[in-house]
């Protein structure tokens, strides 16, 4: 590995314009993948995980936009290139699977031509050839009978295959980094570990960096080496995953860890260990913007989570 | 696919009996009947005795389910009886109709879909525009106009004042009689197909399958013409459908104000003088017509959906 990150976040801001500036909702992330590594990236629903990743690619939807802060990626600042450029970078070295393998296909095409396009897109090749080269990317993703399964349309496969397709076509063209939004959430739980492995092994083989984002713990201490976690759109912990788990520092990320169940421990009813929630909700964004970001869960106060930064 | 084809078609009959019965009971309530018409100058008092022996020879004297039995069993030798007024078949009379009757309903919709669809396209691709405004006030004017209005509107200025088009008639089958009503009858389908192509682009550009047709680097032009052209198809193959089923019968008011010598016309003129065996073709016409149309859309949809399933 080098020295040179893949993917460097530098105060990464996402906002949604208003008459004085942005209404933010990520706030100040900075984070750097290195070349082939895995990285987690862990939070709630709202937390603003997605939208970091999609600023990445550059498909954030309308009105929200970058308001601040730089995206690296090999050095050279996304946000300063053309469309055009973007587009040579999208699919080709920087990929991205999706949460719902049951709508992120087209109904109206054949699995192998959705995969072929890839090969036509960023590798010039005609359909015929692209889509003898579809069988082979879904050979690689493990499905059972590729040859025959290309001809096949989303809605005969079941969810896991149509996610093992998302991942066939993200990796069609051995990207850098692969970004994987909640890969596995919508999945069965036996499903969830198999596409889990298959996107660990292929990218450890092909060398391409993840960037996993999920709400669930377990999926990131399976696979990353590092884990960021997010909270109200802020980074409030960035560590090593084995160490994160041995001893949070941030309080949401104590209140994480304890909300996971523990194999051998009953929980629940009489007596036995309850599960820790954590209390209180996530209040108005703009009340975000001003207040002690997480006093409002009232079990835990911390002075450093105020609005400001200001510890 | 042929059976499904054939099976559609079956499907068919049942309805055109229903159908055929429904006109016979209506027409058995309808006051007057060819005979009293034939009669009805205006000056001298009806002779009973002359209608009774009009209705004999005309058969109206018999009970109107024997009348229907006698219908029935003829439509099945493809025999529609014969017209009380020219004493010729009802088929040759509806054949002699019926091509300027298809002629005008196929010329207004292909011009309202050839307008109308991409108007509504390139509307949704700007939502909020001028254009996009335009096509829509226009689309709600054309659809809230009353088509013979519009058609008097078209007539005084295009005829009367440019003096380019002529006003009305068949002009022995010349294309420059045919612009007119066909531009009238078809505004209405057009406004509506201009509406729909717009609703189903906005609905179609938020799916999940568009972004990632986007993450995977293509052009705008690429994923409109990869992904979202032929979602957007089966949306607006319904209305086409259904506007050119039912266009026929829509044609009815127009055909009389153009004096176009179509079905519609002939309906008209036959239940002013009770000529019920012309009358009951013509509707006839008007409602295979519409059923042909809709088998015909429902083998284009199983044709460019793979989700419906042939059987």
């Amino acid at each position: 590995m080098t020295d040179t990150p893949l993917l460097e976040l530098k105060n990464l801001h996402v906002g949604i314009p208003k008459r004085d500036g942005y209404l933010d909702i990520v706030k100040d992330v900075s984070f750097s993948i290195m070349p082939g590594e895995a990285f987690g990236l862990v939070g709630e629903s709202g937390s603003g995980k997605s939208l970091t990743a999609l600023s990445l690619i550059r498909l954030l939807k309308k009105p929200l936009k970058v308001s601040k802060g730089q995206i690296l990626f090999k050095g050279r600042d996304l946000q300063t290139l053309s469309d055009r450029e973007m587009r040579g970078l999208r699919g080709e070295r920087i990929a991205m699977i999706f949460q719902e393998p049951m709508t992120a296909l087209n109904p109206l095409k054949t699995v192998g031509r959705q995969i072929a396009e890839m090969f036509v897109l960023h590798r010039g090749m005609g359909w015929a050839e692209a889509g003898r080269k579809a069988v082979d990317a879904l050979a690689s993703v493990k499905v059972p009978a590729p040859e025959e399964r290309v001809l096949a349309y989303p809605h005969q496969m079941s969810g896991g295959m149509r996610q093992r397709v998302m991942i066939a076509i993200a990796l069609a063209c051995d990207p850098d980094l692969l970004i994987a939004d909640e890969p596995t959430t919508a999945l069965d739980v036996t499903v969830q570990d198999e596409v889990l492995k298959l996107i660990g092994e292929l990218c450890a083989a092909r060398g391409t960096a993840v960037l996993m984002i999920s709400h669930d713990l377990g999926v990131i201490a399976n696979m990353c080496q590092r884990v960021g976690v997010m909270y109200s759109g802020r980074l409030v912990e960035e560590r090593d995953t084995y160490d994160l788990f041995a001893a949070p520092r941030h309080p949401y990320t104590k209140g994480l860890l304890g909300a996971l169940p523990r194999l051998g421990t009953r929980h629940g009813a009489a007596g036995r260990q309850r599960l820790v929630d954590i209390d209180g909700l996530i209040k108005d964004r703009e009340a975000l913007l001003q207040e002690f970001c997480f006093q409002p869960r009232n079990t835990i106060r911390d002075p450093r989570l105020r609005a400001d930064g200001a510890a | 696919m042929l059976r499904f084809t054939m099976r559609r078609l079956l499907q068919m009959i049942p309805t055109i009996i229903a159908v055929a019965l429904l006109i016979f009971v209506i027409f058995s309530v309808v006051p007057g009947s060819f005979a009293s018409s034939l009669m009805a100058d205006g000056k001298t008092a009806s002779d009973p005795e002359l209608l009774a022996r009009l209705n004999e020879q005309f058969g109206l004297d018999k009970p109107v389910y024997i009348r229907a039995w006698e219908y029935l069993s003829g439509l099945a030798h493809f025999d529609l009886g014969t017209s009380f007024r020219t004493r010729e078949p009802v088929l040759d009379v509806i054949n002699d109709r019926i091509w300027a009757s298809l002629k005008l309903s196929i010329a207004a919709m292909v011009f309202a879909i050839v307008i109308g669809v991409p108007l509504g396209f390139i509307a949704a691709l700007r939502p909020g525009s001028v254009l996009d405004s335009i096509t829509m006030i226009g689309a709600v004017s054309g659809l809230s106009m009353p088509q013979f209005w519009l058609g008097l509107l078209l007539m005084y200025f295009f005829a009367l004042v440019l003096g380019w088009l002529p006003s009305f008639g068949y002009g022995g089958g010349d294309l420059k009689y045919l612009i007119l009503p066909a531009i009238t009858l078809g505004v209405t389908p057009l406004a509506l197909l201009a509406r729909t192509t717009r609703a189903g682009v906005l609905e179609i550009t938020n799916e999940d399958f568009i972004r990632t047709a986007h993450s995977k680097g293509m052009s705008n032009s690429r994923v409109i013409r990869w992904h979202l052209m032929r979602n957007v198809m089966v949306l607006v193959v319904t209305t086409i459908g259904l506007q050119f089923g039912s266009m026929m019968g829509q044609a009815v008011v127009i055909e009389k104000l153009f004096s176009w010598p179509g079905i519609g016309s002939l309906l008209i003129d036959s239940v002013s003088i009770r000529d019920i065996p012309v009358v009951q073709g013509t509707i006839l016409v008007i409602v295979l017509w519409f059923l042909l149309i809709n088998t015909f859309v429902d083998i284009i949809y199983a044709a460019i959906d793979p989700r419906i399933k042939q059987t």
